[in-house]
């Protein structure tokens, strides 16, 4: 009846086993719990069942040791659980410093990805095994989700915002990847895989195929393109601030607040430029909102970050 | 309330109209209800037998309306199907009618499958579970088991549920609306619900958010007037600590409703005004966020699905003491848990949103007050098992009903706390698994609840037995059946399958799954089918079951003191109450039960 079945799918990245412990814990508890009372069931069943109508049972209203018991206990194992779920989940939250990035777009019904060094691939993901990598993901349409069950892990992308997620492959080959949200008529043929291979077959891969641009300089094409430059050409008196060298920095705000310049940040100052405006400049800059897209958004953002990395130039 | 003295209870001249139309006595109004979830029962269930059909035999002709008429040679119907795939969308032309332009050649398409789970949902939360919980044993109970003669505002009352009809009628209309119905989930999450052009569905989603926004008007008219009456009008003697159970329940839901459903009702407004007037709650162009949506649809959803489940907890709680002769373990605390689960069903929404991409602090918070609900639910498991304990247990059927109830609950409430945890719930979100989960939980828990409360309450209402044979069938049927089609699905779950997919073979490693996924659709045949038979059983019995008698089980709530069936007003004197609800086998009692209108 089942060919080849097997009750999880291959445990493939470095969170896959520690998730699959605590299930195999919390499968522990519920076969005891359900096993002990399906059995008292059972044994008051055929003990207590009725032999006569006016045999009278001994009436017992409560009792309180008991009912410490059986609320003690439960919330002491759920409180085990939550230790040690949360433990996971804020290890698996931030990526390391050394990740590698991709970036994502989902839109009705592919995934769209781009790696910085400039290859793009549709429903495909190719990764070096052993090698921490974070995804920065957004979506052109509607919510989708972003899901690899050999690594266990799952992160919806949201209109208006950026969701990250990281993961680290232990085993290469390859590895199913699906769209978990429901998101319209093809949501089911919204179907990728993940690639994972050794760091000199990824490297082959990267250097093969149609010669690509790096990301950002696809991005600074963009950044021409959509005349970012006339107002921001880190030169003095420009009407915008340079951007060279703040990604990552944390700068001043008009309102005296600061933030730190993050790819939500400069996701947020195209798109919505007066909500957050820098300090010493007027808020003149047109919203891009309607014309550049996702993918391209990502482009301009991986190659403001890369003024940062060079310094000045 | 000066309505409620204004109608004078006397048997008095009846119109057929008055006395089962426009009635304004509960019991009747009780009995609409029923009807009502019962025929809407069938509507959901034949949705749903749909749905598993296309996942065990993907792109197959569905059994007699794909062999009816049109029918497709083999190869023919594999060159459709190509042709499907290519462009989903574009089946619409005239000479189709309505069955062909939704299952050419008797297949499902894909657009058709996306409304069918939407609706099966849609139907069975909010037209079948919540009505006859709620509206019917609502209605029905609360006076009779408060010892008084009606609700306290009986227009309010009659009111409530010709425009629960009203909803219904707008819901259906949808089903028949170019474009097909609501194809966005029960959940509607947008932009895919907020913008036609994602789904093609144009006003089959308009109506499904008015038809709930009229549907949140009904209820909020039942939960007022259930408050009202519970607060006001106890019998002499009725304290609410002598309150039995299923009015605890009944009244904790009505204040769950009367907070929950504005929330649902305001967010369905803003949803349709982004449809139709252009606002932007919901759209990022205008500044809106799609994740309000989610925020308040869950806001008012986890509270929902407590609504879905304390009556029937509530019914199990009337019934185990009853059969096993014994009061109930701990009466106070069940009450607080009931409370508890009531309170904390506020502040565990966001264990619906793990993976929106929430702060980690804030997802951990939701974890571990999702965590604490484990705390009441066991609390209420081992009670119901402590008044098994040293009983005198009668197996009668609404007795069987009960006991599946708690055992499914069991399980269903046990899978919760896998979700719970986070770090496995992103595993295991929009999966099989969870749809194993809420089934546990609403058909095993909530419709095997109803089960008993038909069975139990039917001779005060309809006057009448149900057939013990009939019933013994059906209840061995369901409960078989029932395990057959959805404890596997924790398995799919587990295995990657995901939900709300039109074709698991698409998937290489899911065709695997193919001899599971035929399994549960036989099964879940099995389960839908043998529902005809506690139909039959009850509408058979309703004009033909054995005469009962007054007290058929011999229990002390208020209701087995009335007549039956119950007049107009209910009781012939008005009754005062002397004690709690559960002395059953009082020590040195010749009787092994003592009426609460009886003194010790
Ligand atoms: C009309 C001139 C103008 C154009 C064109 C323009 N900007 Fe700006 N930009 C500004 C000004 C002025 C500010 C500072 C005020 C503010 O934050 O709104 C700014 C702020 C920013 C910031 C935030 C920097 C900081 O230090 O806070 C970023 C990032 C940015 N722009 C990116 C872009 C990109 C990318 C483009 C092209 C798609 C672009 N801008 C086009 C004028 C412009
Ligand atoms: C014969 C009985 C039933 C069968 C075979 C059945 C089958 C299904 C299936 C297969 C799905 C998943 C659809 C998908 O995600 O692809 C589903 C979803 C669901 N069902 Fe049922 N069901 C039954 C009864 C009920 C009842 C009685 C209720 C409620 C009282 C209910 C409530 C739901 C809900 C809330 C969902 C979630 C839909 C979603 O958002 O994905 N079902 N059902
Ligand atoms: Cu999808
Ligand atoms: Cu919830």
């Amino acid at each position: 009846m089942f060919k080849e079945f097997k009750f999880f799918p291959e445990q493939a990245s470095t969170l896959a086993g520690e998730v699959d412990l605590l299930f195999y814990f919390l499968i522990a508890v519920s076969v005891f719990f359900s096993s002990l009372i399906f059995f008292l069931i059972y044994v008051f069943a055929v003990r207590y069942r009725r032999r006569s109508e006016d045999e009278k049972p001994q009436q017992i209203p409560g009792m309180l040791k008991l009912e410490l018991a059986w609320s003690i206990i439960p919330l002491i194992l759920t409180m085990i659980v939550f230790v040690w779920g949360a433990t996971i989940y804020f290890d698996s939250y931030t990526p390391p410093k050394d990740a590698m990035e991709v970036y994502v777009v989902g839109k009705q019904w592919m995934w769209h990805i781009q790696h910085p060094t400039g290859q793009r691939e549709i429903n495909e993901l190719h990764i070096p095994v052993n090698q921490p990598v974070k995804l920065t993901m957004a979506t052109e349409d509607v919510i989708h989700s972003f899901y690899v069950p050999a690594f266990r892990v799952k992160k919806d992308v949201v209109p208006g915002r950026y969701t990250t997620m990281w993961f680290e492959a232990t085993k290469t080959g390859e590895f199913h990847l699906f769209c978990a949200e429901y998101c319209g008529t093809k949501h089911s043929a919204m179907i990728g895989k993940v690639v994972v291979q050794e760091p000199a077959a990824y490297q082959d891969w990267l250097s093969g195929g149609t010669q690509n641009e790096p990301l950002e300089v696809i991005g600074e094409k963009k950044f021409q393109q959509f005349a970012c430059q006339t107002c921001h050409a880190d030169k003095p008196n420009s009407r915008g601030p340079s951007l060279v060298g703040i990604f990552g920095e944390s700068i001043k705000l008009q309102n005296g607040q600061s933030v730190v310049v993050d790819e939500e940040y400069i996701r947020e100052s195209v798109l919505e430029p007066n909500s957050k405006v820098a300090a010493g400049y007027k808020p003149v800059m047109p919203t891009f909102k309607g014309q550049v897209s996702e993918v391209s958004l990502l482009q301009i953002t991986a190659y403001i970050k890369s003024l940062a990395k060079g310094g000045s130039n | 309330m000066s309505e409620a003295s204004a109608t004078v209870h006397t048997t008095h001249e009846q119109t057929f109209v008055s006395k089962y139309i426009i009635s304004f006595d509960h019991k009747m109004i009780g009995k609409q209800f029923l009807m009502y979830g019962l025929i809407m029962l069938l509507l959901g269930g034949a949705l749903a037998l749909m749905v598993r059909w296309q996942l065990a035999y993907p792109e197959k002709p569905l059994p007699l309306i794909g062999a009816s008429e049109n029918y497709l040679e083999n190869s023919e119907v594999t060159t459709f199907m190509d042709g499907l795939w290519d462009n989903w969308l574009s089946q619409d032309s005239d000479d189709q009618n309505w069955l062909t332009k939704r299952m050419p050649v008797g297949i499902i398409t894909p657009a058709f499958y996306n409304a069918l789970f939407t609706m099966h949902a849609t139907i069975m939360v909010f037209f079948v579970v919540m009505p006859i919980l709620v509206g019917a044993f609502g209605n029905f109970l609360i006076p009779l088991m408060i010892g008084t003669k009606d609700m306290a505002f009986p227009a309010l009352n009659m009111l409530s549920f010709w425009v629960a009809v009203i909803a219904a009628l707008i819901m259906m209309a949808g089903f028949f609306v170019p474009g097909g119905h609501a194809a966005t989930g029960w959940t509607g999450y947008p932009p895919l619900s907020s913008d036609p052009t994602w789904t093609g569905v144009d006003w089959g989603q308009n109506l499904w958010c008015i038809s709930l926004i009229v549907l949140g008007v009904s209820s909020l008219m039942g939960s007022i007037n259930y408050i009202t009456t519970i607060l006001n009008m106890r019998a002499p003697g009725m304290t609410l600590m002598r309150m039995p159970l299923v009015i605890w329940s009944l009244f904790i839901v009505a204040i769950l409703l009367l907070l929950a459903l504005p929330v649902l009702t305001s967010a369905l407004a803003m949803l349709v005004l982004d449809r139709l007037a252009g606002t932007t709650f919901f759209n990022i162009e205008g500044g809106g966020d799609p994740l309000l949506w989610q925020h308040l649809f869950w806001f008012f959803g986890h509270p929902e699905v407590y609504i879905l489940i304390l009556p029937a907890m509530g019914i199990a709680s009337e019934i185990i003491p009853v059969f096993a002769r014994k009061p109930i373990f701990g009466y106070k605390a069940m009450v607080y848990a009931m409370a508890s689960l009531a309170f904390l069903g506020w502040i565990v929404w966001g264990h619906h949103m793990f993976q929106s991409g929430m702060n980690p602090t804030l997802g951990a918070t939701f974890m571990i007050s999702t965590m604490v609900i484990a705390v009441p639910s066991a609390i209420k498991t081992f009670n119901w098992l402590g008044t098994l304990w040293g009983g005198n247990i009668k197996f009668s059927i609404p007795m069987l009903n009960s006991i599946a109830f708690v055992s499914m609950f069991v399980i269903g409430g046990l899978s919760g706390i896998f979700m719970a945890s986070n770090a496995v719930d992103i595993f295991i979100h929009d999966t099989y698994f969870i749809v194993a989960h809420i089934h546990y939980v609403v058909f095993g828990g909530s419709i095997f609840g109803i089960f008993a409360a038909v069975y139990y309450w039917f001779p005060k209402m309809f006057g009448r037995m149900m057939n013990n044979k009939f019933a013994h069938i059906h209840f061995w049927i369901s409960i078989v059946a029932f395990n057959c089609t959805f404890f596997p699905m924790h398995i799919l779950g587990v295995g990657g399958h995901m939900r709300r997919i039109y074709n698991p073979m698409q998937y290489e490693f899911l065709q695997n799954f193919e001899g599971m996924n035929i399994f549960i659709t036989l099964s879940a045949f099995v389960l839908g089918f043998g529902q005809l038979i506690f139909l039959y059983n009850a509408f058979y019995s309703a004009f033909k079951g054995k005469k009962a008698e007054d007290n058929p089980w011999k229990a002390n709530t208020l209701e087995w003191s009335a007549p039956t069936p119950p007049p107009h007003g209910n009781f012939l004197t008005p009754p005062t109450v002397y004690h709690g609800p559960y002395e059953y086998s009082v020590p040195d009692m010749e009787e092994d039960f003592l009426p609460q209108i009886e003194k010790r």
